[in-house]
């Protein structure tokens, strides 16, 4: 299935990077390129308009007057996509003299908690002193998932029992206990939740305004279809996100979800979860993405003979 | 400008479009024009079902009514239709409303034995705490085996559940052979005359080879213990899945012969239309819907509704 789609979109860009190019031609092969960012799951409304602008652009006198324009529109398709993913920013910049404050957001299993412990692990190894706060009082054994964690990477973890607290109240008390313990980075673990669950978006919000996080970050499931695009506007227009953190990218997922969460909220991507274990985080980079979105190595190698 | 300027400004002016309700596409009286059919492949695509799947929808709709003026019950009839026909399959599932347990393959004699598998935080455990529900409520005895050792706290959760149910539950300390877990789940099903055992596992990716190897031999160890069993190989997918969750049909059922899907998360804004091609191409039906995150929230799947959801403000 996969290499069928990889075969029709290195058909058409190396039909058009070897042809002679006409606008009719373009046309279909950017019909192509649509089919297969359609096929890697990058929203079809993002996909097309990103097929329009680049057909307008190719059509253009300048393309086709250029020496090669098959392969301009080949390093067009691809530049874009690179565009459109970055540029990114990667530092979690860390308050002076202030408590920097972490949060994660985002549906349910997406791979909030084990982020929590990747972040927390990276940036304990970059000198910090981190600790994490279990604000998901919901699913069942989240808060001993977070401190099972958190002994795994020597992490302090700030927890109260679930039927004697809230999620707004044990992050209050988790900073007061940071402070006390000389910790400068708070990160928060909010339980999964539906965009479309007003209720716990509300609870959400509310530990927005009173915790203040310097960053909120929403965690995506690389595997995500059409619908990111709903899920990532919804929280984005909740809480103004800082970063997105696109999880289970070690499979074999396309991840077109990567172009539609950016392209609709404009929220950078900074990090990528690569493994269960708590070392597998990695920073995001748009040219990796978009020759994975476009069938990895077949695109690399079009780029360098184009 | 850029080009992200571009296209985030025309993804604003596409932002109420996002909105629309496929079904007051076709009105009557319009023409089935091109601009039409493109709309309704969005709408199709849109549900997750593929590009392939759309295409061919679309493409049999242009041949029988293209051009013409739209008669909507004809339209719907034929699109409807055809995905109602896939989901349905050849009468190998049977989804009867008022027997929750009617599409799960019992066991003639001795205990049911149910191992549940999927990717990494699709909604197994919750699922099995669903299942056992519908199952105890039916009158049956049942034993949940902890086979995930991996993820911190996976025994934990199931303990919790377990706990909340009622019902016996097997574990073995973190780090224990998963398939060690599964086999002593089926010896304490057995000893203690349970219905059915229903069998945790880890979360996993279907690309890493030795974690499918894991689930093939934890399937295999099953059958040694009981002949026959599982009885159901059960696929949990998540409803906000795309495309991948066809290699993720296809690469589990390999490894552990899945014989249903259950389709969590379909309370939220995703179609979950994936199961469309999956059903189309390998024939694996969906057995159960989960709706939420409580005890209660699954429900029996019906092809009719499903195809009927499809289709709302899409
Ligand atoms: N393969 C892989 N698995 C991951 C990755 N990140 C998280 N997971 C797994 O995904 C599953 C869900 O992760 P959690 O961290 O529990 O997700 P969550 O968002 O906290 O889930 P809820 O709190 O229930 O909403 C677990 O099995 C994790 O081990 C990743 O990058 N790759
Ligand atoms: N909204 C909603 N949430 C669900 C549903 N089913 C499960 N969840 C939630 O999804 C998250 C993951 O569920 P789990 O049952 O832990 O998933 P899992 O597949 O066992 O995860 P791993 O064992 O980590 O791979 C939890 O927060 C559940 O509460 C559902 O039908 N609807
Ligand atoms: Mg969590
Ligand atoms: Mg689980």
């Amino acid at each position: 299935m996969f290499e069928a789609i990889t075969q029709n979109l290195t058909e058409a860009l190396g039909n058009m990077a070897r042809g002679k190019l006409s606008e009719s031609n373009i046309r279909d092969g950017m019909a192509q390129v649509r089919h297969a960012l359609l096929e890697a799951d990058v929203n079809y409304d993002v996909a097309k308009d990103f097929c329009d602008r680049v057909t307008e652009e190719a059509v253009g006198e300048q393309v086709l007057k250029s020496l090669k324009p098959g392969e301009q529109i080949v390093g067009i398709v691809y530049r874009e996509l690179v565009n459109l993913m970055g540029p990114v920013d990667h530092s979690i910049e860390l308050r002076r003299g202030e408590m920097t404050v972490l949060m994660m957001c985002g549906l349910q299993g997406s791979g909030k908690t084990t982020t929590c412990g990747k972040l927390a692990k990276m940036l304990k190894e970059e000198g910090a002193k981190p600790m994490l706060v279990a604000a998901d009082l919901q699913r069942p054994a989240a808060i001993e998932q977070l401190k099972v964690i958190g002994e795994q990477i020597g992490v302090p973890v700030y927890a109260e029992p679930a039927d004697r607290s809230s999620p707004v109240k044990v992050c209050q008390n988790g900073r007061k206990e940071a402070n006390r313990q000389g910790c400068n980075i708070l990160i928060l673990d909010t339980a999964g939740r539906l965009h479309v669950d007003d209720a716990l978006m509300k609870e959400l919000i509310e530990i927005d305004n009173r915790l203040m996080p310097h960053q909120a970050l929403l965690v995506c499931d690389a595997m995500t279809g059409q619908d990111a695009v709903n899920s990532a506007k919804s929280f984005n227009e909740a809480l103004e996100l800082d970063g997105v953190i696109l999880t289970k990218l070690d499979g074999d997922t396309r991840g077109g979800a990567a172009l539609s969460v950016k392209a609709v909220t404009g929220v950078p991507i900074k990090y990528i979860g690569v493994g269960e274990q708590l070392d597998r985080l990695e920073q995001f980079h748009p040219d990796r993405m978009a020759q994975r979105i476009l069938g990895q190595g077949d695109v690399a190698t079009l780029l360098e003979t184009a | 400008m850029g080009m992200f300027d571009k296209l985030k400004s025309a993804l604003t002016k596409t932002k109420d479009v996002l909105r629309t309700d496929v079904r007051d596409l076709f009105k009557a009286g319009v023409i089935l024009d091109d601009a039409k059919l493109e709309e309704f492949f969005r709408g199709l695509v849109t549900t997750d079902m593929g590009v392939v799947a759309a295409q061919s929808i679309v493409d049999e709709l242009k041949a029988k009514f293209g051009g013409r003026t739209v008669e909507p019950d004809d339209v719907w009839g034929v699109v409807k239709g055809k995905l109602k026909e896939i989901l349905r399959g050849e009468g190998d599932c049977n989804w009867d409303v008022t027997d929750p347990l009617s599409p799960l393959n019992l066991a003639e004699e001795g205990p049911t034995v149910i191992l549940v598998c999927g990717v990494n935080g699709v909604g197994k455990t919750t699922s099995i705490a669903k299942l056992a529900n519908y199952l105890q409520k039916a009158g049956k005895k049942v034993v949940l085996a902890a086979g995930d050792t991996f993820r911190a706290a996976a025994v934990a959760q199931l303990t919790m559940w377990s706990e909340r149910l009622g019902c016996e539950i097997v574990t073995k300390p973190a780090g224990t052979d998963p398939a060690a877990v599964a086999f002593e789940g089926c010896d304490r099903g057995v000893e203690s005359g349970a219905d059915v055992i229903i069998i945790d596992t880890a979360g996993r990716l279907q690309t890493h080879q030795n974690l499918m190897q894991e689930l093939g031999k934890i399937h295999r160890v099953i059958g040694k213990r009981i002949p026959g069993a599982p009885h159901e190989s059960l696929l949990v997918l998540d409803a906000t899945t795309g495309q991948n969750g066809l290699s993720q049909a296809t690469k589990f059922s390999e490894a552990a012969n899945c014989t249903g899907i259950v389709l969590a998360k379909l309370d939220g804004t995703a179609k979950g239309g994936v199961v469309v091609a999956i059903r189309e191409k390998m024939g694996i039906p969906v057995k159960y819907v989960g709706v939420g995150e409580q005890i209660d929230d699954m429900e029996l799947f019906s092809p009719d509704d499903f195809v009927d959801a499809l289709f709302s403000d899409v």
